[in-house]
């Protein structure tokens, strides 16, 4: 079935002329109709547009341009309802922007179009990113492919489902505590969060500015490496995008492990780790180990607050992001009779319970009196997560752990409680505070239902090529990734 | 958090809150409060805040000028324009 083909395999049958890029637009766009009844990761798609792109690719294969030129040439790929895409409707799964269409395309849009990709649809998320599992979507939650009656993770809930679904080729979310890899490892497929710096957030609605990151969604690592080679790199309208080359990625996909150092962190043994997720990352290990690598086991003793460090810092600068929406340059407005009441009604109108929530901490721990007990004191324990890991990377190559305590919960069994539903994410933050790099790649699955469970590998500041490395080797020497959900 | 007044938060945040969201969320945000606060278990003598994992200094562009949005499509999202301006309540008396 052409919609289940990976990148790798779509593209070559194109530059082979096997199908044309028509096809594989009309494959997802197809199955989409058929599917997203169930999954709900589509917000909207504009076909019209998409059949466009696809037909202008169509042109360029005819015309001879070759995949070293265009890598991503007629392939479907979908973005989370986060980035611009110009003349498309955006709204972060919130209420609050109305009727809102993008002026201009995001960074990593352009590129993906340079590149030769068919961007097309709106994906559903948590609203503004702020959540594990779309159930915070102001238009509905999306469901897990393997299991609709379970969540599909999130936030990138959207990307990851309409991935394993096979509605798109490949999406592109953000990731800003574990929005791309938590969802990736529910849904059984690969997601990346870079090193920050490395993508462009030029275009990328923000929501805590010194964590969040794009990365992408794929059925296997190289098409993950494929997809970062082509949205990497310096963006001079992003201050924080770090000028420097982008290395081969594809190059680092050797498959051998020898002369590795992977580490495993003594703190991650914690309570809360479903035995499922913890045998099969275990054996993961195993693998990693019969590949060639050396395992080592690493300490990072400030993990246990990793979690709190993150619920100021993130709150505090998504109250600062989320300033912006006010009502009087954008979004639905409701009237005042001053602009600070026009502003109170607007905000409270149009944000959902958990953006309030954020919103009204991230207010509390910045404001005077309580900014040093709190954001400033969360800030100085950031840096000794970051100097932890820093000081493991000098004993090893990568880290790796699950993604996820638990596989795919069901629809509503965490949403009474926000504190448990931010523990879902306790594997992933740490890698955003100190701001290195991470992938998922599926290492196995629960017994009863048959769940997904998600190996990550850390990488180093910048280490994206060894990240990519290891996660490729494991990954082609174990069946998991070939595994499709039932409704793909 | 004894000292969590969700009533004056709100309105520093510009968030209308019914009485009911007060209390709901004054509520889940003091159980919040109370998991961040084990932060201060932590001994942060002589540490350094990180606000940034790479921190770029005067990042600056060249100076030329470069193609920007038309003046209609950077007010196409506005709720309330007039003459190429957005319409605001009245602020001054």
């Amino acid at each position: 079935m052409l919609r289940q083909l990976t990148i790798s395999e779509l593209t070559g049958r194109l530059a082979r002329r096997e199908c044309s890029a028509r096809d594989a637009l009309r494959s997802c766009l197809d199955h989409l109709a058929q599917v997203d009844g169930q999954v709900k990761a589509f917000l909207s798609h504009d076909a019209a547009d998409a059949l466009a792109q696809a037909e202008a690719a169509d042109r360029d294969l005819a015309a001879g341009v070759t995949p070293a030129e265009k890598p991503l040439l007629g392939v479907p790929i979908a973005l989370k309802d986060v980035l611009c895409h110009r003349g498309q409707p955006l709204n972060c799964s919130s209420k609050i922007l109305g009727q809102f269409v993008s002026p201009y395309d995001a960074t990593v849009v352009e590129r993906l179009k340079a590149a030769g990709a068919v961007v097309f649809g709106r994906l559903n998320m948590d609203e503004f990113a702020m959540g594990s599992s779309t159930e915070n979507s102001a238009f509905w939650t999306t469901l897990n492919p393997w299991d609709t009656s379970r969540i599909p993770g999130g936030s990138s809930g959207g990307c990851a489902a309409s991935v394993a679904a096979s509605e798109c080729f490949a999406s592109i979310g953000s990731d800003t505590g574990g929005s791309i890899r938590q969802p990736a490892s529910l849904c059984g497929i690969v997601g990346v969060k870079p090193t920050y710096g490395l993508v462009s957030r030029y275009g990328l609605v923000a929501f805590a500015s010194s964590l969040d990151q794009i990365g992408p969604f794929t059925k296997d690592v190289r098409d993950s490496a494929t997809i970062l080679q082509a949205i990497a790199g310096h963006d001079r309208r992003d201050s924080t995008s770090v000028p420097q080359p982008v290395p081969d990625y594809a190059k680092a996909l050797t498959g051998d492990l020898r002369g590795l150092r992977i580490g495993i962190v003594k703190e991650f043994n914690i309570g809360g780790l479903d035995p499922e997720v913890d045998a099969a990352v275990k054996l993961a290990v195993k693998q990693l180990e019969t590949l060639g690598a050396e395992i080592v086991e690493v300490s990072l003793p400030h993990s246990d607050y990793a979690a709190a460090t993150y619920y100021i810092i993130a709150p505090a600068e998504a109250s600062a992001n989320l300033a912006r929406f006010d009502g009087i340059r954008y979004c639905a407005r409701v009237d005042g009779r001053d602009p600070a009441e026009l502003n109170s009604r607007t905000r409270g109108a149009g944000f959902g319970a958990e953006v309030k929530r954020r919103v009204i901490l991230g207010t509390y721990v910045l404001s005077s009196g309580y900014y040093d007990a709190f954001y400033l004191r969360a800030q100085k324990v950031r840096t000794l997560i970051r100097n932890d890991f820093l000081k493991a990377f000098e004993q090893v190559d990568a880290i790796v752990s699950p993604t996820a305590p638990t596989a795919a919960f069901k629809v509503g069994e965490k949403s009474g409680d926000p504190l448990q539903m931010y523990l879902s994410d306790i594997f992933t933050i740490s890698c955003n505070l100190a701001g290195i790099c991470g992938i998922s790649v599926p290492c196995g699955f629960t017994k009863s239902p048959k769940l997904p469970i998600g190996l990550q590998v850390l990488g180093k500041p910048f280490g994206e090529e060894t990240m990519f490395r290891v996660a490729h080797a494991y990954e082609q020497s174990t069946d998991w990734h070939r595994e499709r959900s039932p409704l793909a | 958090m004894s000292d969590f007044d969700i009533h004056y938060v709100a309105k520093l945040a510009r968030i209308e809150l019914t009485p009911e969201e007060e209390q709901k969320l004054g509520d889940q945000l003091g159980n919040i409060l109370g998991y961040v606060a084990k932060l201060k278990e932590v001994d942060v003598t002589g540490v350094e805040p990180t606000a940034h994992a790479f921190p770029l200094v005067n990042v600056v562009r060249p100076d030329e000028v470069t193609g920007s949005l038309p003046h209609d499509e950077a007010m196409r999202n506005a709720p309330a324009k007039a003459g190429g301006l957005f319409v605001v309540p009245k602020i001054v008396e």
